[in-house]
């Protein structure tokens, strides 16, 4: 029996290989799609498929998963806008309002795309439909405003902190609506090993960590705003600012 | 009865079209592979739910070898120039954010209306495909708002459609393939192995070292397999209800909420969760694929310790 068992263990970590070829592909920067097809099929055969059926695994998992790439249908219109100016538009809004920063815009972003998430308003954002048509001019443009032209290491640096907000509101919003797929799925699971919860209590848990959510990343986004005064303001322009603020 | 497929059409339509921009534009020096790259993909959403699976899988390992030996490239003509885009930005002004902000609205309507909309006793709509579907309608119908309001020529959301996707480039077919892959890992069931390994190799002694367990456990599998949503299952019944229920008693929803809150923090840090962090990187063009979840980590390390406290102070009765 022993040999057995043992062939089961060894049997069962080499299911790991996907996830080895996943962590080694990324570390080393190959190209991620290539990566994960190959980890995919590896894992296929690791489970004891044959050549054929890992390809047919791959394709069915891949034609059911289909629904993820939904979103890219806003290209048309959001292309259609930037032709017409709409990125221009955005930080010419921004110039006209003086006491706009990039760290306050992202935090006036934050509130909003939090708050809407927790009434289950999730789709009330998105990168493609918000962020870079919207939220990231008018992030890059306020500090434009204060600055003048940015080098392009800040103008990296405010996009992706677009970015990250509204991952972060959204994760952190979305918890306290009681119907959203988390909450489901916890109750699901819940359910199917004979505990029964109440999804209200659940979303009530989901306040503490979206309150800690909201103080630390805001904390982060004022030290944003200060850390591009540092950098970015002459030594004039930084008295101004002072006597602003 | 509108189901996913017909929105499936569309993206096929979309796909197709741009391969057909690009086959089209000499000035793209790699035009051929991003003609054969989207014109693939077109393919699986247009006869995906038809073909034999093993086909499918075919069709994706050829876009996959396009993408990535063959490398995809991009247009260098500017459909208009920034003085152009100006002077349109002046001339618009604030309606331009109509047709934006239409999206957003028609797909809320959508998602409140279409569930339980009925024509003579038949649900217009799929009832478990609504927030797809909805998102789908939202996207047309800001197209039709813009295209009524600005008036371009007719094959322009094509072709700017077209600029934006080869920006993203093989990053916009990314989370699917991660979707895809999360589905092969269940299937050969990674996950019951890492929580056996867990389960087997960690200090689980006392309350506050199960705690610290499940929490780091979400975080760490969900940067794995990209998704908390995975996560979650295999550590709750790997370590969280075993341990911080049964064996310490603690409480149950406190546990599941937060836990799922940790794997979130996870999410933040990986690039397995590719739409969340390595597209928008692509979409806003950042030179590093990984600036995004730079400038995440900070929080979400914050984060997850905070919530490894909350849990540790209110998941156990006193």
């Amino acid at each position: 029996m022993a040999p057995l068992l043992a062939q089961r263990y060894y049997r069962a970590m080499l299911t790991l290989i996907g996830i080895l070829i996943v962590v080694a592909g990324f570390a080393a920067r190959l190209n991620p799609l290539l990566v994960v097809m190959v980890a995919g099929l590896a894992t296929g055969l690791a489970s004891g498929l044959g050549p054929i059926e890992v390809v047919a695994a791959f394709g069915k998992a891949f034609t059911e998963s289909r629904y993820v790439a939904i979103v890219w249908l806003v290209l048309p219109v959001i292309g259609l806008l930037e032709r017409a100016g709409l990125k221009e538009r955005a930080r010419t809004v921004i110039a006209g309002i003086p006491a706009a920063t990039t760290g306050r815009v992202l935090m006036i972003y934050f509130a909003i795309r939090q708050v809407t998430a927790a009434l289950g308003l999730v789709s009330l954002g998105g990168h493609a439909q918000m962020v870079r048509p919207l939220v990231a001019p008018m992030a890059e443009g306020a500090a434009e405003n204060r600055f003048g032209p940015l080098p392009a290491t800040t103008r990296v640096r405010i996009r992706a902190h677009s970015a990250a907000v509204d991952n972060i509101a959204v994760f952190f919003g979305e918890d306290i609506f009681i119907a959203i797929g988390s909450i489901l799925l916890i109750k699901g699971f819940l359910e199917q090993n004979g505990i029964v919860v109440e999804p209200s209590r659940v979303a009530l848990w989901a306040i503490p960590t979206a309150v800690s959510a909201w103080l630390i990343h805001n904390t982060r986004l004022l030290l944003l705003d200060r850390s591009l005064r540092r950098e970015l303001a002459s030594p004039s322009m930084r008295n101004d600012d002072a006597g602003a603020a | 009865m509108i189901t996913l497929e017909h929105v499936y059409w569309l993206m096929g339509a979309l796909a197709a079209g741009v391969a057909w921009v690009n086959a089209r534009d000499a000035s793209n020096p790699r035009r051929w592979n991003n003609t054969a790259f989207w014109g693939l993909y077109a393919v699986t959403f247009l006869f995906g739910s038809r073909l034999p699976y093993v086909a499918s899988g075919g069709v994706v390992i050829a876009m996959v070898l396009v993408a990535s030996i063959g490398k995809l490239g991009q247009t260098t003509r500017e459909s208009q120039t920034p003085a152009q885009r100006e002077a349109s930005a002046a001339r618009w002004g604030n309606r331009l954010f109509i047709p934006a902000l239409t999206i957003p609205a028609v797909t809320l309507l959508g998602n409140a209306v279409l569930k339980t909309a009925q024509l003579g006793g038949v649900a217009i709509v799929d009832p478990k495909q609504v927030t797809q579907i909805s998102l789908g309608v939202g996207a047309l119908a800001g197209l039709g708002v813009g295209m009524v309001m600005l008036r371009p020529p007719l094959s322009a959301p094509l072709h700017e459609a077209r600029r934006l996707w080869d920006s993203v480039g093989w990053a916009a077919v990314l989370p699917q393939m991660l979707a895809a892959l999360g589905a092969l890992f269940a299937t050969a069931g990674v996950g019951k192995v890492v929580a056996t390994l867990a389960e087997r190799w960690l200090p689980l002694g006392s309350p506050f070292a199960a705690v610290v367990t499940y929490t780091v456990g979400m975080a760490l599998f969900t940067m794995i397999m990209g998704n908390a949503f995975a996560a979650f299952p295999v550590m709750t019944a790997g370590i969280g209800l075993p341990l911080i229920m049964t064996r310490f008693g603690g409480d149950v929803t406190v546990m599941a909420a937060v836990g799922m809150l940790s794997g979130f923090c996870g999410t933040l840090m990986t690039p397995m969760a590719a739409n969340y962090n390595i597209v928008p990187a692509a979409l806003l063009e950042l030179p590093d694929e990984y600036a995004v979840i730079k400038a995440q980590i900070p929080t979400a390390v914050l984060l997850l310790t905070v919530n490894t406290l909350i849990m540790y102070a209110f998941v156990y009765p006193r």
